[in-house]
């Protein structure tokens, strides 16, 4: 390969043999992996300290659970309270193989969707096990109080989300996020009150302690005093989310960030499939150089919605004076038998090529429109409002544009990243004693996750898997002396985290966090974003270490480590971006195909869908730290299937 | 639009703190408040000044840490949240006053962001249904009838922003403690806890320092997420109804 960036001359090390996932059926597996793990004995439990990371539905279930096991847990998250992990935000809601509808769905259906709407990227085991445990949560959820939707009989609402073919979304209005994690909040405030729960908010992770091979603590600060401080475990559990931020403009909170992550991957876990990052479709456009996130407006409207642009290029007139004959319905023109409801992947590149043709609409010619007037003549006003009012309140508040009467204007953004810190069967990382659970980790949602996906994969591993699995590693092993501030690997830790502060405010440049994120977010979306080419990612990656090479130069950050700043938080994020935004180039680089949310122009078949190569790359890409700007270590995970056989998808 | 705003400055919770006044120029109506405010830091960090400090995240109205109190109303003029409030609320010119939650249960952190964790105790006395991982019976065990799960859901919409408190003339944090009380009490799984919940939170609430009641009514007008007043009589009846069962009075 031919680039000025030796970071894309990476090598390929030993494959991931070990995977941890027991052998025999499929549906056995985990029964199996739970009666063969070890347990801790009750009264022993209280004398182990289990650290979490993040309070969202992954972190704050695992840390109530662990908690109510009777494990001391030391839960830390950078919110002002745990009940505002991002998690909160979900909109649509959550998947399980009740069945309650008896429309055919099964713990086998939903597995095999999954897997297959990952694009056969995922670990089937892992799936199978997710599949079964759906049931699971909806039964815990219910108990704790999260009010779902209910017929009036009483019992539980659940509709087709995501062009499903069966019922099994629960949810709870627009809300179902915010329901579901304030019952995780509720649990784990249960047992913050009771003790078993020391609680850290306003308290970031900023590195992970490793001794004599194992996690066994973290390094924090306190974003209220700034101070750095260290804390030990037996066990480390990060939930600390996905790096969709690392493109600037997303649909993620403004600080939910990869430092934790990032970190535990210089200290050895490795980092899986970064390149696989899901866009959604139905977002609201950015209006200027101001934006500082995206909203997201649930799919469902695309139900309804009649998707278009203007055939003519350039077009500025406003929609209604633009007749029919002038306009593209480019969905359903291209694919006919599914329209407007393709795939998130594919309505997001469709919109995308129209755009890049000159065709878009709206500030920038960066939206397509989502047009009602056709839903409105056949349903009705009332009805159109009954089904979707909320959504519309909410573009009309963000717009000030009536879209009952105007129509829409959408384009896609960041949503969810699949790829994550690789974990075994166990949500093991490469690092014994560190776990990683919910979107923080890669392992369930293959190459692209299924709407719905996302709160039943963060609920199961935090209520479920982990604390079952996390028993097996205390139990074996026990503690092996006590690791103190005065360990040496830990004052080494934390003079690299203290320096790695004094550093950024040092250097006292000319350009603020937010300049540099937004430069490195730019860049990303442009050649690592919805279709990436060769000659474009190899463009990044020799882009990327000349902007983080300035960034080191003309960083200014105001203020003192010492005390309340944020601009200080935001530019030690930043440091970690300009590094794993690296690692996704070089991924997206070496994957030369096109699989689920990952779209290599180079690799579609003739009517533009993304064209796998199964007998190249059916492997997860577990990616070895090395340094900064050194190429990374390649472990192959390869991966089998049993049961769902690999076809490519098609939607014309 | 060119704006004049006077902001709370306060380095932090233990020095006195002042309004300062500065201009920010090219806003755009489509801009958020907080992007605003975003403008008016890029503007201060390259002067070698320290950025204004506020709370915020989701800045789509639903995780609750945007908090500020703009021209005397929590959340600014429109019944939504200050992330949500966007510039086409103000005119060219406009001066804007910008202020932190103002109650002393809510110390002042620094500039415009406080302390919300008395907020979290209250939840922790009480707010919550015991059901401990894996102990849950088979969802559709028990119905609950619509009525009562619509009315579960409108109170668990709270998001916990403590726009009632600042709202309040006392404050109260009544309107969020009954919030999650009626949630959780007329729910069958919450009916066991149903009394010690409601003697808890409120016992937990009077010890954080929040005001009393005077049933002033501005904690409804101000909450984004439109928590009625009358939840407040319903938290009273459940304390009511507790306390007569505990035989305290």
């Amino acid at each position: 390969m031919s680039t000025s960036s030796a970071y894309a001359h990476y090598t390929t090390g030993d494959p991931v043999v070990d995977t941890r996932a027991p052998e025999g059926p499929i549906a056995e597996r985990w029964d199996k992996r739970r009666f063969e793990a070890r347990l801790v004995n009750p009264a022993n439990r209280r004398k182990h300290t289990v650290i979490v990371v993040g309070t969202g539905l992954a972190g704050g279930s695992a840390g109530a659970t662990l908690a109510e096991q009777g494990y001391h847990v030391v839960q830390f998250c950078y919110q002002d309270s745990p009940r505002r992990a991002h998690s909160i935000a979900a909109q649509g809601g959550i998947n399980a193989a009740k069945n309650y509808r008896n429309d055919g769905d099964s713990v086998h259906r939903l597995f095999y969707d999954t897997v297959k709407g990952g694009d056969f990227r995922a670990r089937e085991s892992n799936v199978h096990r997710l599949a079964q445990i759906s049931v699971e949560i909806i039964d815990q959820c219910v108990a704790q109080g999260v009010p779902f939707a209910r017929e009036y009989g009483g019992l539980l609402d659940t509709r087709s989300f995501g062009g499903v073919q069966v019922s099994r979304t629960f949810y709870a209005r627009g809300q179902t996020g915010q329901q579901l994690l304030l019952g995780a909040y509720q649990a784990l405030s249960r047992q913050i009150a009771a003790g078993n729960v020391e609680m850290h908010p306003r308290t970031e992770m900023l590195d992970l302690i490793v001794v004599d091979g194992r996690a066994r603590g973290i390094v924090a600060r306190d974003l209220i005093t700034g101070k750095i401080d260290t804390y030990f475990a037996d066990a480390v559990v990060l939930a600390s989310g996905g790096y969709g931020n690392v493109f600037y403009l997303s649909t993620n909170a403004m600080n939910s960030n990869a430092t934790a992550v990032w970190r535990a991957h210089r200290r050895g876990a490795l980092f899986a499939n970064p390149c696989f990052t899901q866009i959604h479709p139905t977002c609201i456009p950015r209006t200027g150089d101001h934006q500082s996130k995206l909203t997201l407006m649930s799919e469902s409207l695309r139900n309804d919605g009649r998707i278009w642009v203007p055939k003519a290029k350039g077009d500025q007139r406003p929609p209604h004076e633009i007749p029919e004959d002038e306009r593209d319905y480019y969905l359903e023109r291209i694919y006919p038998s599914f329209g407007n409801l393709v795939p998130r992947d594919i309505a997001s590149r469709a919109a995308k090529n129209v755009c890049d043709e000159g065709r878009g609409v709206g500030p920038g010619g960066q939206g397509v429109y989502l047009d009602f007037a056709d839903a409105i003549e056949r349903m009705g006003r009332a009805a159109v409002e009954a089904k979707y009012g909320n959504l519309f309140d909410m573009y009309q508040r963000i717009t000030d544009e009536d879209p009952y009467r105007v129509p829409m204007r959408i384009y896609p953004a960041v949503h969810y990243t699949m790829g994550g810190l690789w974990v075994d069967y166990d949500l093991q990382t490469t690092v014994p004693g560190l776990f990683a659970i919910g979107e923080a980790n890669f392992s369930d949602h293959g190459a692209n996750r299924l709407g719905a996906s996302a709160l039943m994969q963060g609920l199961a591993d935090g209520y479920f898997v982990l604390p079952a699995t996390i028993n097996d590693y205390l139990a074996r092993h026990p503690r092996q002396g006590e690791v103190g501030p005065e360990h040496p690997v830990v004052q080494e830790v934390l003079a690299e985290t203290e320096d790695r502060m004094h550093l950024l405010l040092a250097v006292d440049g000319d350009r603020t966090p937010d300049s540099f994120h937004r430069e490195l977010g730019e860049l990303m979306w442009e050649f690592c974003g919805m279709a990436r080419t060769e000659s474009g990612l190899r463009k990044a990656l020799e882009r990327i270490p000349q902007i983080r090479e300035e960034f080191w130069r003309r960083i200014k950050v105001p203020g003192t480590g010492e005390e309340f700043n944020q601009s200080l938080e935001k530019a030690n994020r930043i440091v970690d971006y300009l590094e794993l935004a690296e690692l996704m180039c070089l991924d997206a680089l070496h994957r030369a195909e096109s699989c689920g949310g990952h779209f290599r122009e180079e690799s579609q078949t003739p009517d533009g869908e993304a064209e796998r190569k199964d007998d190249t790359f059916s492997y997860a890409a577990a990616w070895e730290f090395t340094g900064t700007g050194t190429a990374p270590v390649l472990h192959k995970e390869d991966l089998v299937f049993e049961y769902v056989h690999p076809t490519q998808r098609s939607y014309a | 639009m060119k704006l004049t705003l006077r902001v709370w400055r306060q380095r932090a919770a233990d020095t006195e703190g002042a309004m300062s006044t500065y201009e920010v120029d090219d806003i755009s109506p489509d801009m958020s408040f907080l992007e605003m405010l975003d403008t008016l830091n890029e503007d201060l960090i390259l002067r070698g000044e320290d950025p204004v400090a506020f709370d915020h995240d989701c800045r789509e109205g639903i995780c609750g840490a945007c908090s500020l109190v703009i021209n005397g109303d929590a959340h600014g003029p429109e019944r939504t949240t200050t992330c949500q409030l966007h510039m086409r609320s103000f005119a060219d010119g406009d001066t804007i006053d910008v202020e932190p939650w103002r109650a002393s249960a809510f110390p002042v952190i620094k500039d415009l962001v406080v302390d919300r964790s008395a907020f979290d105790r209250i939840i922790q006395a009480g707010g919550y249904i015991t059901a401990p991982t894996g102990s849950a019976p088979e969802a559709h065990a028990t119905a609950v009838p619509k009525p009562d799960a619509d009315f579960a859901f409108e109170h668990a919409e709270c998001i916990g922003c403590g726009a009632c408190v600042a709202a309040c003339p006392n404050g109260a944090a009544m309107l969020f403690t009954s919030a999650k009380v009626n949630h959780l009490n007329v729910l069958p799984q919450g009916a066991p806890e149903r009394e010690t919940r409601v003697l808890d939170m409120v016992a937990r609430m009077d010890e954080e320092g929040f005001g009393g009641c005077t049933l002033a009514g501005e904690c409804a007008t101000a909450c984004p997420k439109g928590i009625p007043l009358v939840s407040i009589t319903n938290m009273n009846k459940e304390w009511l109804r507790a306390t007569r069962k505990a035989g305290k009075r």
